[in-house]
């Protein structure tokens, strides 16, 4: 029952938003009472509301195809359910003081995307799966369209077809998982049982994997991201970096390891291979980086690479590292974005060699700005350090035979990542200030009480890791339960 | 049954209306409540009530499949004539010999979607395409409607003339018109048979327009005066299909290993040529002969699978596809420039007609929560069980065919206006846009209705 709510909150949000028109208070208002309302039912679920059949809801809906309209608030769901409510309460509140052209229609489509997104992590049946991850895409796109910069149009295009190319691979391989299974059903639990051969594994998670790695993005199907990035308004980018990403990931942990664990073992070199290399190869373009979000968007893929790298490294270590990485990468790169928002707000350019020695006027940004970019560096008694640890352990840990090459590449990675980050702090904050950043920068006290927020949370998770982890455990532990990969380690 | 015999009624009705009545408001009233009590004639035959019972000696047969075919039929020529019956007016002075004509037409797709001989299946197609010749010539005074008619005309005689042929042969080899007649048939596979069989193909692939049978159709549907397209695009292509899936799943089901192969050339071919070409039109009346092209490779993928599951998707892709075809139709008929520059800015001026359009482009690019979406999914559904290649090729079709759909949405909501002079759209005509789009949304939640149809 909680997970139906958790949809129909955003939907109808949305839908009053769109009805709101032109009275722009009321729609700010509805925008931020409808995700402050999500986010109580999420932490309520979390806290006080553990029992499963609360938890789980289920109705028929397309019995003639075998599909059922069943949702589910897992402990991965649950991760990643928070993680969207804390994000979008945050943006909330960070919006409630700037004006946003036709702004009805822009919460109503952020409401619904919403929605779309929660649809993905809760749902437990094959079809509704698909469904929502397509309906979670037509609000991005519009928009990206809409209100993005100047070659928002074209942009915006090229990473609809780019996803709809990915997620009709995804119905193929779908409709096919489903034909094998005896009941003829989409339902996950008929999914996990059915009986595949070797041969099978590796052409379902071909046709599986690509709509994932376009939407993480995987390199070498990154391409779009950059360009989408920075065309986009900085609340769409930030729900597609912070939230929209772990559609990807919950892709691979839900659909793609338990259902195929064979041939995500046997490809499990090459995927990591991909996404090593993405992270190496991001970090070095984002070193090169002027425009201070591409930089944050070349970053993300690099992180992001890390992660699809765990995934796939099959051990309990890496993906509770993993999990644990979905949420604070999700509240890092949050604070990332918002700051980058902020400076080009208040200097009107994000060009990092126009700006420079912010810190001199404007003291508070500097220090929020230190202690998220530190966190997106993985610093010890950071959030970020956390997850890199968990999964950088369980890397070396694989039973790869090229596990030393991954992890010391991965680790390069990591080491880019401090040098461009730094490098890009130095230039913007320090130094003499120029023309441009002669202003300090005011933040108003909404702002302030944001970034606190989310510099609260990078220190909590940062000292008290456990309370997350623990619900992440119980995602390993169902998912080690569901599947019998001990076969995998009979082969060394 | 009964509804064929008031539909061919009904038609001289409106033939001699025009000579007493010459308000065309009444005139459409009129016709809109024959196709009216067509309908209902239709329903309550579904539930097993006849105003007349006639003996057709076993030449048609109204099963329950046909009769939800034909409710189909109905119920979007119901819709194409409520929504675009003004804009016949614009056409000519004969408004009434038009409708005259689309009863005609009604009544041979009454036929094709029942018949039980070959020598009906003739009948219809002929019934149907007579008047089609007509109506696509009807703008007397301009040039390109007189060029798609004769054009029209002489391939349609063209492949009338195989169809002959191809039922000449199977007669030949079977000595019955009768669909069911293969018992009698000493070898199944006999050359003349299966020449037969392959000409009835090849006819029945011009009159839906397949690969490399197609040449004829962007040609008459953008010569032909948009309301007619409309009507040719879908209503008429929709029936042709429910032909070629009852003649090959009726009549040849023993040969299946023989032209099946053929059918899944004809698909994929159909779906690269559609798709691939309507991405470089520039108008969007020329887009949508195009998409009609590649909509038709998707729906041969029924005629390939031939199984249940094909035969229950293509009832939900003649739903989904006519109501969304006839919607954008309905807006193109009330403009004047049919580029997509024309569609600049609409969601700006036209907010609800233009969410409308969306509804029905995302329909036809087969994105979830519309009909379309369910269609698509049925259709390759239905195909995975025999080739996960012709699957897989058909679903990355459908993302090519994301790129022009899309463009007139881009249009619609992300440039900014460019023609000046207004549109004009009344309420009642956005009304009834909605409620379609509405319908298409429905038929994307709930398919269910419509199948669950099949089994009472």
């Amino acid at each position: 029952m909680i997970a139906l709510l958790i949809l129909l909150i955003p939907l109808l949000g949305g839908i009053i938003s769109f009805g709101a028109g032109t009275n722009k208070k009321l729609v700010s208002l509805v925008f931020t009472f409808s995700t402050a309302l999500l986010l109580t039912l999420v932490l309520l679920a979390l806290t006080c509301f553990k029992q499963p059949a609360l938890s789980a809801f289920s109705a028929p809906w397309l019995q003639g195809v075998g599909s059922s309209f069943s949702l589910s608030l897992d402990p991965l769901a649950s991760v990643l359910c928070l993680l969207t409510a804390i994000v979008y309460f945050l943006l909330a509140l960070y919006m409630l003081e700037k004006p946003i052209e036709r702004s009805a229609a822009f919460y109503g489509w952020l409401l619904l995307a919403q929605a779309g997104m929660m649809g993905v992590f809760l749902a437990t049946d094959g079809l509704l799966f698909y469904f929502f991850w397509e309906l979670a895409l037509i609000p991005m796109y519009f928009l990206s369209s809409i209100w993005g910069g100047p070659r928002r149009i074209a942009v915006t295009f090229k990473f609809f077809i780019y996803t709809f190319l990915g997620s009709v691979l995804l119905l193929a391989g779908l409709i096919y998982l489903q034909s094998l299974t005896p009941e003829k059903s989409f339902a996950l639990d008929a999914l996990l049982k059915v009986k595949l051969t070797t041969a099978q594994q590796s052409w379902l998670l071909w046709l599986l994997l690509p709509a994932f790695a376009i939407k993480l993005p995987m390199f070498p199907f990154h391409t779009w991201q950059p360009d989408t990035y920075e065309e986009a308004p900085t609340p769409v980018t930030l729900v597609l970096s912070a939230v929209m990403v772990k559609m990807g990931i919950l892709g691979i942990l839900r659909w793609l390891l338990p259902i195929f664990p064979i041939a995500a073992y046997q490809w499990g070199d090459v995927i990591m291979g991909l996404s090593i290399a993405g992270i190496v190869y991001a970090s070095l373009i984002a070193w090169r980086q002027d425009d201070l979000k591409r930089l944050v968007a070349y970053s993300s893929i690099a992180h992001i690479g890390l992660m699809t790298a765990a995934a796939f490294a099959a051990n309990v270590t890496s993906l509770q590292g993993l999990c644990f990485q979905l949420f604070s990468h999700g509240i890092n790169i949050l604070g990332m974005w918002l700051l980058v928002d902020l400076i080009e707000r208040n200097t009107g350019t994000r060009k990092i060699s126009a700006l420079g020695g912010i810190a001199q006027h404007s003291p508070v940004l500097t220090i929020f700005m230190l202690i998220i970019a530190l966190a997106n560096i993985a610093l010890p008694l950071t959030n970020g350090f956390v997850g890199e640890l968990l999964m950088f352990t369980g890397l070396l840990a694989t039973k790869s035979n090229y596990f030393l090459v991954l992890t010391v590449a991965a680790g390069l990675g990591i080491i880019l990542s401090a040098v461009y980050t730094l490098g890009m702090i130095r230039s913007v904050f320090f130094g003499q200030p120029n023309s441009v950043t002669a202003q300090p920068i005011t933040l108003s006290l909404l702002e302030q009480l944001v970034l606190l927020i989310i510099v609260v949370l990078i220190l909590f998770f940062g000292f008290f890791p456990q309370p997350l982890l623990d619900v992440t455990a119980q995602y390993t532990d169902q998912l080690f339960r569901q599947v019998d990969i001990s076969y995998l380690f009979r082969k060394f | 049954m009964n509804a064929l015999l008031v539909s061919a009624l009904w038609g001289v009705i409106m033939m001699f209306s025009g000579i007493a009545i010459k308000r065309a408001a009444t005139i459409r009233t009129i016709a809109l409540i024959g196709i009216a009590i067509l309908l209902g004639l239709n329903l309550a035959e579904l539930q097993g009530w006849q105003l007349v019972s006639i003996d057709t000696t076993g030449m048609l047969q109204f099963e329950t499949y046909s009769l939800l075919f034909n409710t189909i039929i109905l119920a979007a020529v119901l819709c194409y004539v409520m929504i675009s019956g003004s804009a016949m007016e614009k056409i000519g002075n004969n408004l009434s010999d038009y409708l005259a004509l689309l009863f005609f037409i009604i009544c041979g797709m009454l036929m094709v979607s029942a018949f039980e001989s070959l020598l009906m299946l003739f009948l219809g197609i002929e019934i149907i395409t007579i008047p089609l010749y007509i109506l696509t010539g009807s703008d007397k005074k301009n040039l390109k409607s007189n060029e798609a008619s004769l054009k029209y005309f002489l391939l349609g005689a063209f492949s009338s003339g195989i169809l002959l042929m191809g039922i000449a042969l199977v007669y030949g080899a079977r000595g019955s018109f009768a669909l069911t007649s293969v018992a009698d048939s000493i070898r199944l596979s006999s050359s003349l048979l299966v020449s037969g069989m392959l000409l009835l193909m090849i006819a029945m692939a011009f009159k839906v327009s397949a690969a490399p049978f197609h040449f004829w159709t962007p040609d008459v549907y953008d010569g032909a005066p948009t309301v007619f397209t409309s009507f040719m695009a879908t209503v008429v292509k929709v029936a042709v299909f429910a032909a070629f899936v009852r003649l090959f799943d009726r009549s040849f089901a023993l040969q299946l290993s023989t032209w099946q192969w053929w059918v899944a050339v004809l698909a994929a071919l159909t779906m690269l040529v559609g798709n691939v070409t309507a991405v470089f039109q520039q108008s969007v009346k020329r887009m949508l002969s195009y998409s009609s092209i590649a909509q038709a490779g998707f729906m041969l993928l029924a005629v390939y699978a031939m199984n249940t599951a094909a035969k229950e998707g293509l009832l939900l892709y003649a739903a989904a596809y006519s109501l969304a075809t006839i919607g954008i139709f309905a807006v193109l008929t009330r403009m004047k420039d049919y580029s997509f520059e024309a569609f600049n800015g609409m969601a700006g001026r036209y907010p609800w007609v233009a969410a409308a359009l969306a509804i029905f482009f995302l329909s036809l690019a087969g994105i979830p929560l519309t009909g379309g979406f369910l269609a698509k999914f049925y259709m390759i559904k239905a195909a995975l069980g025999m080739s996960l290649w012709l699957a897989l090729f058909a679903l990355i079709m459908a993302a090519v065919s994301v790129y022009y759909y899309f463009r007139v949405i881009q249009a619609m909501y992300f440039k900014p206006v460019t023609q000046p002079e207004p549109l004009v759209f009344d309420n009642l005509f956005t009304a009834q846009l909605l409620v379609m789009a509405l319908s298409v949304v429905v038929l994307g939640l709930f398919p269910e209705w419509l199948i669950g149809l099949l089994y009472f």
